[in-house]
Formats: C-alpha cells, structure tokens, sequence
C-alpha cells in the first residue's frame, strides 16, 4: 500500500514538469515571463553553489526561529493568564483576538517607523505575527480543560503550580501546539513580508532574494526562490509539528 | 430508625441541615436539602437512593468541591471549605488523565503524599494495581483499558494515597460480578485494617448491605433522607450470605413502600 502512494504525487508531479518544460520550450510564451524548470533549475544550482542561497536561507531561519521562539515566549504565559483572570480575558484576549486578524504586513510601517531600516524591525514583526495566535490558541486550550481533570487533581492534593504544570498544561497541551503551528506559519508570512518591505544591509534573506529577483527581473530567481520558502515550511511541518502531533494523538488514543 | 446515638464530640464528619441549589438551565434545582448526617471515625457509610437524588453532589459537598448554600460541613470541628488531601475522591465518571500511563496515574496522588521515598511510591502504586488485578498493565494508557479496567485504575488511585476520608461515587458499577466480589472482600480488608472512613454511594441493596455499617437511603426532589438502616452484621461479610441477603430484601421492601412508584435500578 505504501509505495503506490507515495508513487502518485512524484508521478503526476514529474509529468506536470515535463509538461511545463515542453510548453515552454515549444515558443509559445516568453522565456523570462515564464522560465522553464530547467532554468529555475540552472538558477538553483548556481545559487547554491555561489552559497547565496545557503546564506540566505540561513539567516532567514535565524530570524524566523528567533522571532518564534520569542512569540511563543510571550504567547503562552499570557494566554495562561488570559485563561485564568477574566480581568486580563477581557483586555489582554479580546486585544488579542483583534490583532490576530490583522494581516502582519500592517505590522512592517510600525516596524520601520518604530525602529528604522533594522534586525530589530524584521524580529518585530514577526513577534507581532506570531504571538497573538498563540495567546488566544493557549487561552482556548486551557479554558476548555475537562473540569473534572481539575476536580481529581485537587482532591489528591494539587494546586497552584502543581496543578498548571501536572494536569492543566498537560491536559490543553494538544491546543497549545495547534496554536504553535498556526503561530509559525503566521511567522513565516510576516517574515517574508518583513524581508521583502525591510531593506536591510546587514543580512540578506530570502525574502530580499526575492525582492533582488524582481529588481533583476529575474524571473528563474523569483520562482525559484518561491519553492524555496515552499520547502522551508513543508520541511518544518514535516520534521517538527507532525511528528509533535502524531505522538500526541497517538498517546491519547485520539488516532483514526 | 435513628442513626447509632453519638455525640457529636467523637463524630468525625457532621453534617447540618445542609441545602444544596443548583442554577442550572433547567431553572434552580434543589439538589440535596435539610441534610443532617453524622460520620463517626472509622464508618462505614453506604447512600442508596434513586438516580438524582443527590448522592454525588453530597461527594462533591463533603469533598470540598462545592460549597453549601445553607448548613454546614464540618470535618474535625473545621469547615469543609475546599478540596484536601485527607479527603479523597473516586469519581463517577472515570477521571484518569489520559496523558498518563495506568501506573503515572495511580502514581499521581501518592507523588502529592509527603514523606514517602519514590520507592515506596512505586511500590505502593503497583501494589494497588496489583490489588486491582491489573499488574500487567501498569504501562497502558487510559484509552487501551476497558471501562471496567479503567475504573478498577481508578480506583487503585483512590484506595494508594490512604486518605482517612474516602469518598467513592458507584466505584464497582462498570465491573464484572467475579471482580466485584473479590473487591468487596479487599474494601473491607483495608476498611477494618487501615481504620478508614467511607462514605460510598450505590444503587446496589445488596452491595450496600455487604459493605455498610449504616445505609442512609435518600429520596429526591429535593434530595431528602428518608431512613437510615444500621447494619449490625459481623465482618468480613460475604455478598452471598443468606443473612445478608434477607436484609438487603427488607430494605427492598422498605424501600418501595417510600418511594410511590419504585424508581429503576435500585434493585
Ligand atoms: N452542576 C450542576 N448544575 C445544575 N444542576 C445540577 C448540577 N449537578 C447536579 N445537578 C442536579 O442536582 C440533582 C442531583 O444530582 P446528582 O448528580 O447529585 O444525583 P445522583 O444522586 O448522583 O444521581 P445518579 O444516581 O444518577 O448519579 C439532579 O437533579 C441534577 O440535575
Ligand atoms: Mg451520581
């Protein structure tokens, strides 16, 4: 069962391909409107080789784990405390609730006026991207524990830190990182959006990769690129939050 | 009948014209009222009544997890005013945390037991699992346990931390009649060696007859007592035993004679 399933996509993705080359390379449309996947290919290797996009890449999952890693930081304490008093519910969560709508790239002109052309003004927005989503995930999550978890737990004796870290945490834990999921994937589309509006001198990512493609009207770069950040985030799914998931549904019998 | 005559200096548990309202979406609910009931050291105390007659919300009441509206709880003289762990609760619904594995879970309150080294823990918790007849599943988690083995888990979790108060709401329902019979010959082996106090509600007579030195049994809307049986019986009682079960059919009998139309499963 399993190879014919993972033959399907490669299959079909590789005719696709052919198709595109094909297509391409028959003249019906302009080769630097539309490169073939050879060219996006050639362009890829040669920025791999040159270590531009080794580089860029790295200094793009710097900010972005950086950026997360902070969010996440703020994020779940204060959705603990959004859970737990209805005074910080009623500001800090509905606060919260409004800006997790806001489309981050409205987060780049407060970024560039607050601190300038900077690192500063990309970790911002990305912060900014990140942390709402993870306040009212985590909110949700622990407010929604079975109070009968509580109830057992406190008979036997536990309160206060004990109780939020043995059985309350624990117990939302599957909510808390559906919310880390979707704050990452915020973080990764205010990121790009920040390198992309943020023109830095000192560390050139992806999105400024991208950003030189367009200036360069290099259209075998611009795709290229784009798969790139396609990759990054199926990478992270892949490698991190699915496994983090699968084992968690697993352990709790949750598994279809 | 009255209860055993007892002042209530040596009663341990005392309730008085204790009254219980619920706000619920069906409008306000009297759930217990006029409650009067005392709890001697080292009781054993069977409620009996018909389904929402009050006795978990009693549990809830004594354990600490719900405050009265009118009359008092009082635990040593104390007012019950929150959750302790002297008082330990076996919950109706199984509340084993599904994050942990059979053992964690009975592991859970003996953790919280001060003066223990984490030897003596694990040996106390498998030694309930054991009890339980689930030795060979320490290691699974709650979902790959049948309902019966998961309230036997949760009961082991209850019976490890060896609370003085022990507050069980129908521990042995989801069990088959081999097991319970062997538990109710464990119950009471740990009732009279380790002096404890139960408080333990059923919808089983006979059951009620095997393990109670009182039966209180309560009739609802709102949740009243209604009579209070002494069970005079020497122990260890067998739930098969002729005297018992003539007992169990007076209290039957009593019982309908209360209750105009005789309300299911309390036979
Ligand atoms: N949290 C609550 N909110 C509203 N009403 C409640 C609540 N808890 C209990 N009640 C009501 O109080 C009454 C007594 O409920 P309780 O659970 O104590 O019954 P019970 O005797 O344990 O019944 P059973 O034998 O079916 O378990 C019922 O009418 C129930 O609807
Ligand atoms: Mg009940």
């Amino acid at each position: 069962m399993k190879s014919p399933r993972a033959l399907v996509p490669i299959v079909i993705g590789l005719l696709l391909l052919g198709g595109w080359e094909w297509f391409v390379r028959s003249g019906r449309v302009d080769d630097v409107l539309v490169p073939a996947p050879t060219q996006i290919g050639e362009w890829f290797w040669s920025a791999l080789r040159d270590g531009s996009l080794a580089s860029a890449t790295w200094v793009t999952m710097r900010r972005l784990m950086l950026g997360f890693i902070i969010g996440a930081a703020i994020g779940i304490p204060v959705g603990a405390l959004c859970a737990r008093s209805s005074l910080a519910r009623d500001t800090i969560g509905i606060m919260s609730l409004g800006l997790q709508t806001l489309p981050s790239v409205c987060w780049v002109p407060v970024a560039i006026i607050a601190f300038g052309q900077n690192e500063a003004a990309v970790l911002f927005v990305v912060v900014m991207g990140t942390v709402w989503a993870v306040v009212i995930a985590v909110q949700e999550s622990v407010l929604s524990v079975q109070p009968l978890y509580l109830r057992a737990a406190m008979t036997m004796g536990s309160r206060g830190w004990h109780l939020w870290l043995r059985v309350i945490f624990p117990a939302a834990l599957p909510g808390v990182i559906s919310g880390l999921k979707q704050g990452w994937a915020f973080a990764w589309r205010s990121l790009m959006a920040a390198e992309i509006f943020v023109v830095i001198l000192s560390g050139f990512g992806l999105g400024s990769l991208l950003h030189a493609g367009r200036e360069l009207l290099r259209m075998d770069q611009v795709v290229g690129v784009m798969l790139v950040v396609v990759g990054v985030g199926l990478l992270a799914d892949l490698i991190f939050f699915s496994p983090i998931e699968r084992w968690l549904r697993r352990s709790r019998g949750l598994e279809r | 009948m009255p209860a055993h005559p007892s002042s209530e200096s040596n009663s341990q548990l005392t309730l008085r014209n204790v009254t219980k309202r619920f706000n619920g979406r069906s409008g306000l609910v009297t759930a217990v009222e006029d409650i009067s009931l005392q709890v001697k050291e080292g009781e054993f105390l069977v409620l009996v009544g018909p389904s929402g007659c009050g006795k978990s919300t009693l549990l809830s009441l004594l354990a600490g997890l719900e405050q009265v509206d009118e009359g008092s709880i009082k635990l040593d003289g104390a007012n019950v005013v929150e959750p302790g762990r002297d008082r330990l609760v076996m919950f109706q619904q199984d509340a084993l945390f599904p994050w942990l594995d059979a053992l964690e879970n009975v592991l859970f309150g003996l953790r919280l037991k001060p003066g223990l080294t984490d030897a003596e823990r694990t040996e106390a918790a498998r030694y309930y699992l054991d009890l339980v007849g689930l030795a060979d599943k320490e290691k699974a988690h709650p979902h790959e346990l049948s309902g019966g083995m998961r309230q036997r888990v949760a009961l082991a979790r209850s019976l490890a931390p060896n609370p003085r108060v022990l507050l069980m709401d129908e521990p042995f329902s989801a069990l088959d009649a081999l097991t319970r019979d062997q538990l109710y010959g464990d119950i009471q082996k740990i009732f009279t060696q380790r002096k404890k106090t139960i408080v333990l509600v059923t919808h089983n007579i006979r059951e009620a007859v095997c393990l109670g030195d009182r039966v209180v049994l309560l009739s609802p809307n709102p949740g009243r007592i209604r009579q209070v049986f002494n069970i005079d019986l020497p122990r260890p009682r067998r739930i098969n035993d002729p005297a018992l079960a003539t007992l169990a059919a007076d209290i039957t009998t009593a019982l309908s004679a209360h209750l105009a139309e005789p309300k299911e499963g309390l036979v």
